[in-house]
């Protein structure tokens, strides 16, 4: 989906407010909430690519305004009710107040078909797709055409895997792509990096 | 009379919803607040940026073992001790030399080799960085307190897929012979993330 966290390149951001001490939590409840859903992950209760697409699926201003272990508990709670572990009413009486959580899924898909198999050197494009559902792919390489410097191991295919849908599990390959293709004329100068998955690669002339 | 349901609630506290969550889990018997002690132990005192200094030692000094993290990275860090969770079947290792600085990021949520360089820092998770750094990469590195100069090429990494990475720095001029364990007291998360160089002791 081109949700609101698809956030690289958008522009409009200030400063990263850096230090070099910071802390990867500030409060006893993040820790929590990183160790539930870790947990809950664990017991198979949902997979990382559904977990993921649950926070995708956060209203864009809750999304933009809540810190990052806010959007992990939001996507747990998300789950926890759709998956029927526990109902919206039971967590809002405990919680005491509205649990927001995100909106419903979409439906997903599998593996492209055919798929193109890629070596270092190769020069590929990336699909126009655009899905309802989970998908791995930022926009701003959409269409975009790069060269290929890595394979990975197969993993499951996110737009199957966050839906239930059955697929094959496929490679992802790094591809290198220059700033100044994917933005032209407003792009500082450097190599950009992103693991694409097989199914979103075509062969580039 | 006044339909109670439709009344207009507040929104409950970040801390009262966490609440929520853990008691109604561990109510089902899915032992959430043993997972809670346990995992906040390995995120707090296990998943740390010590482990990944270590590997960047080790490289530093072992030219084979150097060779073995750039073509494999997860097996590796396993000769450490370290593990990755099953999720993460591949490591790469990138690189930094004179000429070329790697930085990595994670524009669509916030994913990092996190038990090897730690949990990720809370700005690498905040939308400023996960905008920007893909887009004005020399902007961002310079307010963040690298200034690169011009001939350096800069190499973004996005973390897309379940493929992590992680950076290696350039051994900082001035360590000859220095011990493993010195070496790596030097190495910052910063640096593994490829957002700052190790300055020379």
């Amino acid at each position: 989906m081109d949700g609101i966290h698809d956030l690289g390149g958008k522009q409009g951001f200030g400063k990263v407010r850096h230090t070099p001490d910071a802390t990867a939590f500030h409060a006893r409840w993040e820790v929590r909430v990183n160790s539930l859903y870790g947990h809950a992950v664990r017991l198979g209760l949902f997979n990382m690519d559904e977990y993921r697409h649950a926070i995708e699926r956060m209203d864009p201003g809750h999304y933009l305004t809540a810190s990052y272990y806010e959007r992990s508990l939001t996507g747990l709670a998300t789950l926890l009710v759709e998956k029927g572990v526990v109902t919206r009413e039971e967590l809002e009486q405990r919680a005491r107040g509205v649990f927001p959580l995100a909106a419903p899924s979409a439906p997903g898909r599998s593996n492209a078909a055919p798929r193109a198999r890629f070596r270092p050197g190769d020069r590929v494009r990336v699909t126009l797709d655009s899905v309802p559902g989970h998908m791995r792919l930022p926009g701003y390489i959409r269409g975009k055409t790069g060269v290929v410097v890595g394979e990975s191991p197969a993993y499951p295919f996110p737009d199957a895997h966050a839906h239930g849908v059955a697929s094959e599990d496929e490679p992802t390959f790094d591809v290198r792509f220059r700033s100044e293709d994917l933005w032209p004329g407003s792009a500082e100068p450097a190599l950009v990096h992103v693991g694409v998955f097989q199914s979103y690669l075509a062969p580039a002339g | 009379m006044p339909d109670t349901d439709r009344v207009i609630q507040r929104t409950s506290s970040v801390e009262e919803r966490v609440d929520a969550v853990q008691s109604a889990l561990d109510e089902r018997g899915l032992g959430a607040s043993e997972a809670v002690d346990e995992l906040g132990h390995l995120a707090q005192e296990r998943w740390i940026p010590d482990n990944g200094a270590r590997v960047v030692a080790r490289a530093w000094v072992d030219p084979a073992f150097r060779r073995r993290l750039l073509a494999n990275g997860r097996d590796a860090v396993t000769e450490l001790g370290l593990a990755m969770p099953k999720h993460h079947r591949h490591l790469v290792v990138l690189e930094n030399t004179a000429k070329v600085q790697n930085v990595i990021c994670c524009t669509l949520c916030s994913c990092t080799a996190f038990t090897v360089i730690g949990l990720p820092p809370d700005w690498y998770k905040d939308l400023q960085y996960r905008s920007r750094v893909v887009r004005e990469s020399r902007t961002v590195l310079r307010e963040m307190g690298l200034d690169l100069p011009a001939e350096v090429e800069i190499r973004v990494w996005d973390t897309t897929a379940d493929t992590r990475y992680m950076v290696l720095p350039e051994r900082p001029p001035g360590t000859d012979g220095w011990p493993e364990d010195k070496l790596a007291a030097l190495v910052t998360r910063d640096a593994m993330i490829g957002v700052a160089r190790l300055a020379a002791p």
